[in-house]
């Protein structure tokens, strides 16, 4: 989908003319608590092209994290706004969150947030029950396909307690790709990994990107790593530094 | 979907092992304790045989006198002259009856001594109350009017006298009496105060005729209306009738007052302490019986929403991810529904089935002879409906309230409940 007009016509918009998947306007976020008052992004300003691989770079407590959750629409912005796929979310129901949460966007945690109950194909379903008319068959299938892909497929019926850290973080790869969401936001998915593992995880982003289209925007503290993406985005107590 | 739910839904209650064996319990425990006391009143008040008729049947349990200090009471059931004398012919009502409380009494039989309950009736009093005969059949007007020694007995006095063989035709000596068994009842539960006994013979059978000359004595008066619309004419009547005793000795007792009641009132009563000369409170009664159920229910109950809510606090990590994932809030609450109608329909299941088990312990005590518990299915239902109320309120409330959050705030939650 193509911007519109009137969102070309934004300050912002420098990449005129061209897909914009992603784009924050000025975006603040403030917590407050009884007597401390902490900004975690001051001002942030945010375009990513449909298909883009980025990255996003800086010290731990910049803001990295709370960035991500604002784009991944895990947590909404002090003020600003966000546009996701040329919508303007801010407004957004609770309904319609989750459904462009389900559609359009797949999460890696830096904590890989897999639950304890469930055996790792049912992990990997998650987001496919909130898929209307969806048969249980065609999810079994999907959730295959995409532990396939993180080369987990041998292991659908363990449990997380009974995985590696690599492995849960791959099936946590899994579980974000599954409904092929069109944005991948991965914070510091390769963080907890050594750096052969990180090296693959790597790999499988940089295919995701490169054959499927997915839009990814990847948080992390590896230089190495950064170097792979098209762009790096480097925060710095909350602010932008270019 | 739904199936998926289920499948979270056992997976979770089975991974929660300890969680679902306390809610289970809880659940479980508090039907039973409603299904037991619900069924205790519903064999002591509810319509039953012989009682069918209940709803449209007054009595005057007991009477009070008094002195004319008024320092000095004397309350007891009334005594035949007073309903012989000053109750007949009463208008508006269909039958009226005579009948003392059931008394221990003694037989010999076969060297051995068999205590019974002895209940003296007249004729009248077996077509107000509806037994169930499994032989012959009652004592009649004509019976009472001409004294004859015959007596009806219930299965478990058959059992005992005569090894359970047909007994009518038959004799049996009670309290050094000889009575000509005429029917045989089923046992009437110890429970039914007013018809109970294990024998019933001709009031006019007495060794003496002392009774026929006491204002106060054994005798209840059971008076049937043809609805219970006249019961508040019956009742003015009976006021009516009580000021024209004469006593005896006026400087002894000169008042005299009495109710004419229904079964429950008469419980009531007791249970309330009320004296014979005011009015019984059944409302009072209900509300006592009421508040004890509830006492032993909240126990349980709040047990029950206190384990409700740490197991949904527990899994805000669960709710962080699937919110995630695009689980809309009403979806989240939905599976909580699921999940805790199950959770309480097995406790239900396993609540019926101990309240069975419970009934029928209880009923093989000496603690209420002859009793046979019903389960009453529709409290039964209304005690599941509570359940389930209380476990949407207490399981559904902290889930809704988390999925309001956004998947951040819950995500991390989790992280501080120590749930990765
Ligand atoms: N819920 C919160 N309440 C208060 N302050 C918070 C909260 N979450 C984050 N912060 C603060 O916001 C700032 C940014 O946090 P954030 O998690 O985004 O950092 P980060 O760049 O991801 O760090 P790291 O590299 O360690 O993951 C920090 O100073 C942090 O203390
Ligand atoms: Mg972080």
């Amino acid at each position: 989908m193509t911007t519109t007009s009137a969102a070309i016509s934004q300050p912002l918009d420098t990449q005129a003319g061209v897909e914009l998947m992603i784009r924050l306007e000025e975006v603040e976020k403030v917590y407050r608590t009884d007597r401390i008052e902490t900004v975690a992004l001051t001002n942030v300003n945010l375009a990513v092209r449909t298909g883009e691989f980025i990255s996003i770079m800086g010290p731990s407590g910049s803001g990295k994290s709370t960035l991500l959750n604002i784009i991944g629409l895990l947590d909404v912005p002090s003020s600003g706004k966000v546009v996701i796929n040329g919508r303007t979310i801010n407004s957004y129901s609770d309904r319609n969150l989750s459904r462009v949460r389900n559609e359009e966007i797949g999460f890696i945690f830096q904590t890989f947030h897999l639950i304890n109950d469930l055996s790792v194909q049912d992990n990997v379903e998650i987001p496919l029950l909130y898929r209307r008319s969806m048969t249980g068959g065609e999810r079994r299938r999907l959730a295959q396909e995409a532990l396939d892909r993180v080369g987990l497929s041998s292991r659908v019926h363990h449990f997380p307690s009974q995985l590696s850290g690599g492995q849960q973080q791959r099936v946590a790869i899994a579980r974000a790709i599954v409904g092929k969401p069109r944005v991948l936001l991965a914070d510091e998915p390769t963080g907890n990994l050594d750096s052969q593992m990180g090296d693959e995880i790597m790999d499988l982003l940089e295919g995701l990107n490169e054959q499927a289209g997915t839009t990814i925007i990847m948080v992390t503290h590896d230089p190495r790593q950064a170097e792979k993406t098209e762009r790096i985005h480097r925060l710095f107590d909350g602010r932008q530094v270019n | 979907m739904l199936i998926n739910y289920l499948k979270i839904a056992v997976k979770v209650l089975m991974r929660r092992k300890f969680f679902t064996f306390i809610s289970l319990f809880a659940i479980s425990f508090t039907l039973v304790i409603l299904m037991i006391g619900v069924s205790l009143l519903d064999s002591t008040f509810g319509p039953g045989i012989p009682e069918t008729r209940i709803d449209r049947t007054l009595g005057i349990f007991k009477i009070e006198m008094r002195c004319p200090e008024e320092e000095c009471t004397w309350i007891s059931p009334g005594g035949y002259k007073l309903f012989n004398r000053y109750f007949q012919n009463l208008p508006n009502i269909e039958l009226m009856s005579l009948s003392t409380e059931a008394d221990l009494s003694y037989s010999y039989h076969q060297g051995e001594k068999i205590p019974s309950y002895l209940k003296r009736t007249d004729g009248e009093f077996w077509k107000i109350m509806e037994f169930s005969f499994v032989e012959g059949g009652p004592i009649t007007t004509e019976d009472e009017r001409n004294a004859n020694f015959v007596a009806v007995i219930n299965t478990a006095t058959r059992h005992k006298f005569f090894g359970d063989q047909q007994a009518v035709g038959r004799t049996i000596e009670v309290d050094g009496q000889r009575f000509r068994v005429v029917g045989v009842v089923d046992n009437v539960p110890y429970l039914r105060q007013i018809p109970f006994a294990d024998i019933w013979v001709p009031i006019s059978t007495y060794k003496t005729g002392l009774y026929r000359d006491q204002l106060m004595g054994n005798f209840i008066a059971l008076i049937m209306a043809p609805s219970s619309a006249d019961f508040p004419a019956i009742r003015e009547e009976v006021q009516a009738r009580l000021k024209q005793v004469e006593f005896p000795d006026p400087k002894q007792w000169n008042q005299i007052s009495a109710h004419a009641e229904t079964f429950f009132e008469r419980s009531s009563r007791e249970m309330t302490g009320t004296p014979a000369r005011e009015a019984s409170q059944p409302l009072r009664a209900m509300v006592l019986i009421f508040a004890a159920i509830m006492l032993f229910m909240l126990l349980p109950t709040i047990n029950l929403i206190n384990i409700n809510v740490s197991r949904i606090m527990e899994r805000a990590g669960e709710i962080g991810v699937r919110k995630s994932f695009g689980a809309s809030s009403w979806t989240l609450v939905g599976q909580f529904v699921l999940e805790n109608v199950l959770l309480t329909l097995i406790g239900g299941a396993i609540g019926l089935i101990l309240s069975r088990f419970a009934l029928d312990a209880i009923a093989k005590t000496d603690f209420f002879p002859y009793a046979s518990f019903q389960l009453n299915y529709r409290i039964f239902l209304y005690g599941l409906a509570m359940a389930v109320f209380f476990g949407l309120l207490s399981g559904v409330y902290p889930a809704w309230r988390m999925s309001r959050l956004h998947p951040v705030d819950a995500l991390r939650g989790a992280v501080q409940g120590g749930v990765r």
